[in-house]
């Protein structure tokens, strides 16, 4: 009873953006909204938009499916290692990737420019999802689809790419939720999206109606974009039938086009990482000599530390009822608490933010500013992750192990101490992990939302890198990626291996 | 010097009833256990398994008592909690605690100050397993291990009675039979009541003191193994423990016609009656007899093979009686099998059991 309470209280909490936006639009009049909506500055906005996010998620795609099939269905020399620094550009946050490549040339400055650093931020989003599939992939299929006469390429088109079309689906709806949600990347880029837009209203206007309309035209996109991936998804299910152990495929042999693809991959891994990463090198060193704020960095560091440590500890604690529920008490009430956490997942920072800043100043104004809502911002955004990791390692505890040790002579409370807590720890703390990992590097919410004179890695980065201080930005950029690199290993480790997949699945959440 | 002290309680429940939501589980049911094994022998879906749990106190019944040892644990007032029954539990696939190894699992129920006791090494050697084990870890361990060391756990702290659900459900054939016989010869040296839930009738019967048939929430028979095979007490029982060919007859005293000719029965009936007849009980003659369609001889009633079940050690075939719908069931040594097709004389040896047929139809 108190926890379908708590878990009633997690998931109204996680609908209050939605929520917000749905009705503070209906409030506004028709006539206003549409002259808002028609002007000439708001088209160009959503051609900026839906132009990027076809492109982007294009080449996401292209990217991540052919460098998957490259490292697990070919013989590509050192494929582990190639598997590992392919992934590595999820450590790279967007907008310190865009900083590395406008540090080195203007010329990214276009829509061409955004168009492909986005990209390289991005493709491990498909990558990863669709190496889990392919290494799961029956090799069985293949080689009936041999005997029934196709070649690799007929076999690869009618069999390998429908088995695992629901992840690389999965995956380019991931893309382009980010992509609806970047801020940092594209202002940097000066590539003007309905994000950035949302952003600059809010500084021009602080809270008019303008920002919240924007944020309800960029809901409808992340809704469409749910829409079209179901509807492409569609009834299939792609599951292994039968059991047995799985045999690895033989690989294709590359042959004469080795040179050619390792030119190629490797070229790719010059612009995703290389570039960013060569750049600030160059910017730490020419930074380091002028002047290195020590000081300044370990301050950012510590905030940025206990801000995520806040996040990922509420964030674990909110997801336990919920999780305790759809686990222990499946039904249509834990079901339905379960997926209302999701929605959030889709929704891009700002709008989150926003919502959180209105709220408050209409409802709680003491709240406006302060820690608490920040943390609170996080929660929302990353619940959904906690969910994922907690309701995993709970599963690992089922209840028939309650009922031995009670007839074993334990009370609930000492079963629970004994035997539950010991084996749902683990999942606990990676569930805390990816959650403060998630927060430690994200900028746009905790622009919006923290209170004045608060100084994370993030935030300082971004004025500096913003204001063209590109030598003093390096320091915290480079504290950024380090942050970044446990929760890629993690993810590059779990596409692997079976046991971890479960780890993979924060990023298939919302579908 | 191994076993315990021999505290083994009884089990007995009255007018049990059960039911979840509009689902009648149990419908008032009767079970005597006095000592030794008793196994509830049903179809999944039968009431078994929340018998059990009513027993070990994970659940509370809608009516009727519980009562283990002297002691009332449900029906009289507050239900005594699982924990407080003394009631050892070896559930499916043995269910051993994944983050502790054999011994701490084999330790869990008993006090602080007896945990580095011998009384682990003492039920490890109950169960037959060697010490070796005692500091692997559940996953390391094959199927039959957990077996073993989850009833190891359940004895450890001396209970009055132990509930086994399923337990060998999960091991394979080979694997079953070993771990099954071990189990029962630990429970009996701990001189342990036990109650061991199956919906195998080879398990039930093999290890079992008393085996208690049970369908639709309710039990047919409980009686010792050889008379639930024997002696059913009705075709349901008949048809569910072992196989058996159902024939309609009608029975004057001792005998009774049927399509199988004149059969001797094990007591008298009269009227029409359904005759249970066991595979064993039917030998198979070769038909020395020529040509089709003459009359039954003193070899028995002519049948024609429909198909054979070969299994090494014997062999199961079905053969239809002659201008007859009937199908027998026989089973035949390994030496001697007929082909499919064949023509056979089927002769019924010993007495067979008649139940009245009750109206005619």
């Amino acid at each position: 009873m108190v926890l379908a309470v708590l878990g009633l209280v997690v998931a109204a909490t996680c609908l209050l953006p939605l929520g917000y936006v749905v009705v503070s639009s209906a409030q506004l009049g028709a006539g206003e909204a549409v002259d808002f909506l028609v002007r000439p500055r708001v088209g160009q906005l959503l051609w900026n938009t839906t132009r990027l996010l076809v492109a982007g998620v294009g080449l996401s795609v292209v990217i991540g499916v052919g460098c998957a099939w490259l490292v697990v269905r070919t013989n590509l020399r050192a494929g582990h290692l190639w598997h590992g620094v392919l992934a590595a550009p999820l450590a790279v946050p967007a907008f310190v990737n865009g900083y590395g490549w406008v540090s080195t040339t203007h010329a990214v400055q276009s829509y061409g420019g955004a168009v492909l650093v986005v990209s390289l931020s991005y493709y491990p989003l498909v990558y990863l999802p669709t190496v889990a599939a392919l290494r799961r992939l029956d090799p069985g299929l293949e080689e009936v689809a041999a005997a029934l006469g196709h070649g690799p390429v007929a076999s690869f088109a009618r069999v390998v790419l429908p088995a695992i079309s629901p992840a690389v689906l999965g995956g380019a709806l991931l893309v382009g939720l980010h992509l609806l949600g970047e801020y940092g990347a594209l202002q940097i880029l000066n590539y003007p999206t309905l994000t950035t837009g949302i952003l600059d209203q809010y500084r021009t206007s602080f809270n008019g109606p303008a920002a919240t309309l924007l944020a309800l035209v960029l809901v409808a996109f992340c809704l469409l974009l749910l829409g079209v991936e179901l509807l492409a998804r569609g009834r299939r299910r792609h599951s292994r039938v039968g059991s047995g152990v799985s045999r690895t495929a033989t690989r294709v042999r590359l042959g004469a086009w080795s040179p050619v693809v390792l030119t190629g991959v490797g070229g790719l891994v010059v612009l995703a990482l290389g570039v960013p990463l060569a750049s600030l090198g160059r910017w730490l060193v020419r930074g380091a000599s002028t002047e290195f704020p020590l000081g300044d960095l370990v301050a950012a560091t510590g905030t940025t530390v206990g801000l995520a440590l806040a996040g990922g500890v509420v964030a674990t604690i909110a997801a336990l009822p919920v999780a305790w529920l759809a686990v222990r008490h499946r039904g249509l009430f834990a079901t339905t608490l379960e997926r209302s956490v999701y929605p959030a997942n889709a929704l891009p920072g700002i709008v989150v933010a926003l919502a959180l800043v209105t709220v408050s100043i209409r409802s709680v104004p003491a709240l406006y500013q302060t820690v608490p809502l920040l943390v609170l911002g996080y929660v929302i955004l990353f619940l959904p992750r906690a969910v994922v990791s907690v309701r995993g390692t709970l599963e690992l505890a089922p209840p028939v192990l309650e009922d031995v040790a009670r007839s074993l002579g334990c009370s609930d409370a000492a079963a629970a101490r004994r035997v539950t807590l010991p084996l749902v720890l683990p999942g606990l703390g990676a569930s805390l992990a990816l959650v403060s990992l998630a927060v430690s590097t994200e900028l746009t919410a905790t622009l919006l939302l923290s209170p004045i004179g608060t100084s994370t890695l993030a935030t300082e980065f971004w004025q500096k890198a913003y204001s063209v201080e590109y030598g003093a930005a390096a320091p915290y950029a480079a504290l950024l990626i380090l942050l970044s690199i446990p929760a890629t290993w993690l993810l590059s480790r779990a596409a692997n291996s079976s046991g971890l997949r479960s780890a993979l699945r924060p990023l298939g959440a919302v579908s | 010097m191994t076993a315990g002290p021999g505290r083994a309680a009884g089990l007995r429940v009255q007018g049990l009833r059960k039911s979840f939501g509009d689902t009648v589980v149990l419908d008032g049911v009767d079970l005597d256990v006095p000592d030794g094994i008793t196994a509830v022998l049903g179809a999944s879906g039968c009431g078994k398994t929340t018998l059990l749990r009513l027993v070990a106190g994970f659940l509370e019944p809608d009516g009727g008592t519980i009562t283990i040892g002297d002691r009332m644990v449900a029906g009289g007032g507050r239900p005594v909690p699982a924990r407080r029954r003394r009631v050892g539990y070896v559930p499916q696939e043995g269910a051993l605690f994944p983050h502790l190894d054999v011994s701490a699992n084999v330790a869990f129920g008993l006090a602080r100050g007896e945990r580095r006791s011998a009384r682990v090494r003492e039920v490890l050697d109950l169960v037959e397993l060697p010490s070796s084990v005692a500091h692997r870890q559940p996953h390391e361990l094959s199927g039959g291990q957990q077996q073993r060391v989850a009833l190891a756990r359940a004895l450890a702290p001396q209970p009055g009675l132990v509930l086994l659900d399923e337990p060998f459900s999960s091991l394979d054939a080979g694997l079953r039979e070993d771990t099954g016989r071990a189990v029962a010869r630990a429970l009996r040296a701990s001189g342990s009541t036990a109650v061991l839930v199956t919906h195998d009738q080879g398990e039930a019967l093999s290890l079992a003191d008393q085996v208690a048939v049970m369908a639709a929430g309710r039990f047919l028979q409980i009686s010792p193994p050889g008379e639930i095979y024997l002696r059913p007490a009705s075709p349901e029982v008949a048809a569910f423990v072992g196989h058996a060919t159902q024939l309609r007859g009608t029975a004057g005293g001792r005998t009774a016609r049927c399509d199988l000719g004149e059969l001797g029965l094990l007591a008298d009936a009269s009227g029409p009656v359904l005759i249970v007849v066991r595979p064993e009980q039917v030998n198979v003659i070769p038909d020395r007899s020529s040509g089709a369609g003459g009359a039954d001889g003193a070899d028995g009633v002519r049948a024609e093979v429909l198909d054979v079940s070969y299994f090494g050690h014997d062999a199961t075939l079905r053969a239809r009686i002659h201008d007859r719908d009937t199908v027998v069931i026989s089973r035949v040594p390994a030496g001697g099998v007929p082909a499919p097709g064949t023509s056979v004389c089927l002769r019924v040896s010993g007495e067979v059991l008649a139940f009245p047929l009750e109206g005619p139809r």
